[in-house]
């Protein structure tokens, strides 16, 4: 086109990936600078992240000083569902987390600046901020999970090593559409950060319970609608050997990729529902 | 390829608005036809709700027209935003676009780095702008810290950071004092002259208008009432200017000056005021006429108030329908909105 302006074309000249990462880098990398810069408060975000972390951690605790077994799963293997569930988790909320701050732009208005810069708005908001403190929180999934793996017998090998990568993999990818579709919803419920938040947070607390002591409604909504029991569940199950209940059988954690991509799929729909509704009708 | 930097045809969009129980449609802008030539510096103007912002909007793709086509730069707003957004700068007057808590230089940074500005561009492009805005004292502030005048200043030069062939300025000078609005449109007279770029600003400050737009646009109820130049639109509406003379003596009512009329005196003829028309006189022939009369120690010039020459266009457009394409449509003007079942 004639009339493009020299910086268009420079744009298309430099089609490497590294030049088309490169926004999204320059965000992130201010981002985390910024939240490192006040030392003291980072240290203490990184603090009360750990302790929450923390309390989750006692609770499973709690249980099991009065149970021995809960669901077919001894403590150690408990530990290890919770660890690779809330692992996944953490990560997920570290870079997709902050899509549950939507409805401040919807409300002030500063969703049309994304719409003035030529990126896609989910990517833009995907990497509009990253939430450095949850780090604190994954250490504490990761070392829940290296004690599960460490005394729940599970016998190492090729395989056990490929459900770990797999089940981490696409327990972050479940975690992060899940926010996708919350964030979708969001258009619609100006307000609804608080219903949103409920089935992102209820979701992580399924994940990273058995989900052989669910009911078949339970089974229903969190095993394969939002599938939860395959960020953690299905493939320590798979791992350890374990008989899987009805409806779950133990090949099921070879599938968590599948229960990645439905989420994805639905995250994205809902995402694209919810940009028309901003587009067409709302504003 | 049509050389129009903005056009528009017969472009509708309508919000469905939830009246207590009922729903009704409310139309926003209704059957807009313009075309922008590139370079040309345009005052989009009206009361508010009168669709300014939502023909804004359409024009860079964040929301789809419910009828009509709009053609931005040669792109279609909605399916093409990506790349209309290169060619657009957009400042919004009470939206901060800036990161509030990083220092004016690192949004410019994230910002070049956004519209994939090649070093030399950056460094040249920044330079510029800092200069010609005059932003060096705060480029190492963070956003929240500064004023209002500096904020705008550090917007503007976001949004044209990437030097856009269409500026689209929304209240641009809304709140600033006279110096910083002043400032401000230097800014963009210069930026148009050197760069040629297309100016569209919506704005209530007359000033905004006589001092930037060769061209005015007035939008009521979301349809053009009025498009020509400023001088077309005053002798349209016959919005007059105001002089206020202080007189050294008390004196008798400056009636029958040729062009003007006597508006008011106050303290017994101490001070008077008279309406004249600048197409018939100028203020300075004027003053020499009242001079003859009486002895002035000071006076002041009241420029027409943009809320009144709207008003006097809605008035006008709505006792005698601007176009014949106009005419044609049902009558809905003032009450541009319809009933609709639940």
């Amino acid at each position: 086109m004639a009339s493009a302006s020299t910086f268009d074309k420079g744009a298309v000249q430099a089609t490497g990936l590294r030049e088309r990462l490169r926004p999204y880098r320059a965000v992130l990398a201010s981002r985390a600078r910024s939240q490192r810069a006040y030392r003291t408060s980072f240290a203490l975000d990184l603090g009360s992240s750990l302790l929450v972390g923390l309390v989750e951690l006692a609770e499973v605790w709690v249980i099991f000083s009065n149970v021995t077994a809960l669901g077919g799963m001894h403590f150690n293997q408990i530990l290890l569902v919770f660890g690779m569930a809330d692992l996944a988790f953490s990560l997920a909320d570290l870079s997709f987390g902050h899509l549950d701050t939507l409805p401040d732009f919807l409300r002030a208005g500063t969703l049309d600046a994304f719409y003035l810069r030529p990126q896609p708005i989910l990517l833009q908001l995907i990497t509009s901020d990253i939430s450095l403190r949850r780090l604190a929180r994954a250490a504490v999934g990761a070392a829940a999970m290296g004690i599960g793996l460490a005394t729940a017998g599970v016998s190492w090998g090729p395989r056990t090593v490929a459900l770990l990568v797999i089940g981490l993999a696409s327990g972050y990818a479940t975690f992060a559409a899940m926010f996708v579709w919350a964030a979708g919803l969001q258009f619609f419920l100006l307000d609804g950060a608080e219903m949103t938040n409920a089935f992102v947070y209820g979701g992580r607390y399924a994940a990273s319970q058995p989900a052989s002591v669910w009911s078949r409604p339970l089974k229903l909504i969190f095993g394969f609608f939002f599938p939860m029991a395959f960020t953690a569940y299905l493939p320590a199950v798979t791992m350890l050997g374990l008989p899987g209940p009805d409806w779950l059988p133990t090949w099921l954690g070879w599938c968590a990729p599948a229960a990645a991509v439905w989420s994805w799929v639905m995250g994205l729909l809902c995402w694209r529902w919810g940009l028309r509704h901003y587009q067409g009708g709302g504003g | 390829m049509s050389g129009a930097i903005i056009e528009a045809d017969g472009l509708t969009r309508e919000f469905r608005i939830r009246d207590g129980r009922r729903r009704r449609l409310l139309t926003a802008v209704d059957g807009l036809t313009v075309r922008i030539e590139p370079g040309e510096a345009v005052g989009y103007i009206g009361a508010n709700g009168a669709g300014k912002s939502t023909t804004i909007k359409m024009l860079t793709g964040i929301l789809v027209p419910t009828a009509g086509s709009v053609i931005t730069c040669g792109l279609r707003p909605v399916p093409d935003r990506r790349r209309l957004a290169r060619q657009v700068g957009v400042v919004f007057g009470q939206r901060s676009q800036l990161w509030w808590d990083l220092p004016v230089r690192e949004s410019f940074r994230i910002l070049a780095a956004i519209h994939a500005l090649t070093t030399a561009q950056e460094s040249d492009r920044t330079a510029e702008l800092v200069e010609q805005l005059e932003l060096g004292g705060f480029l190492s502030i963070p956003v929240r810290q500064l004023s209002l005048g500096q904020r705008m200043r550090a917007e503007v030069a976001a949004a044209l950071l990437h030097s856009p062939r269409l500026v689209i300025l929304d209240e641009p000078t809304i709140g600033l004092d006279v110096l910083s609005k002043q400032r401000l449109r230097e800014f963009l007279v210069g930026e148009r002259r050197r760069h040629g770029t297309t100016l569209l600003l919506t704005t209530h400050d007359m000033g905004d208008v006589e001092r930037l737009c060769d061209r005015i646009l007035v939008i009521d109820h979301g349809r053009l009432a009025y498009d020509g130049d400023l001088p077309g639109l005053s002798r349209t509406v016959g919005a007059e200017r105001v002089l206020v003379v202080d007189l050294a003596e008390p004196s008798p009512d400056l009636t029958g000056l040729d062009g003007s009329r006597h508006l008011s005196s106050e303290a017994g003829g101490l001070r008077q005021r008279l309406a004249f028309d600048a197409e018939q006189i100028t203020a300075a022939k004027l003053l020499a006429a009242v001079s003859d009369k009486a002895n002035v120690l000071d006076l002041t010039v009241e420029e027409p108030d943009i809320e009144d020459v709207v008003r006097r266009i809605y008035a006008a457009s709505r006792s005698r329908p601007y176009s014949p394409a106009e005419a044609s449509r049902p009558a809905a003007s003032p009450a541009s909105s319809t009933a609709m079942s639940p």
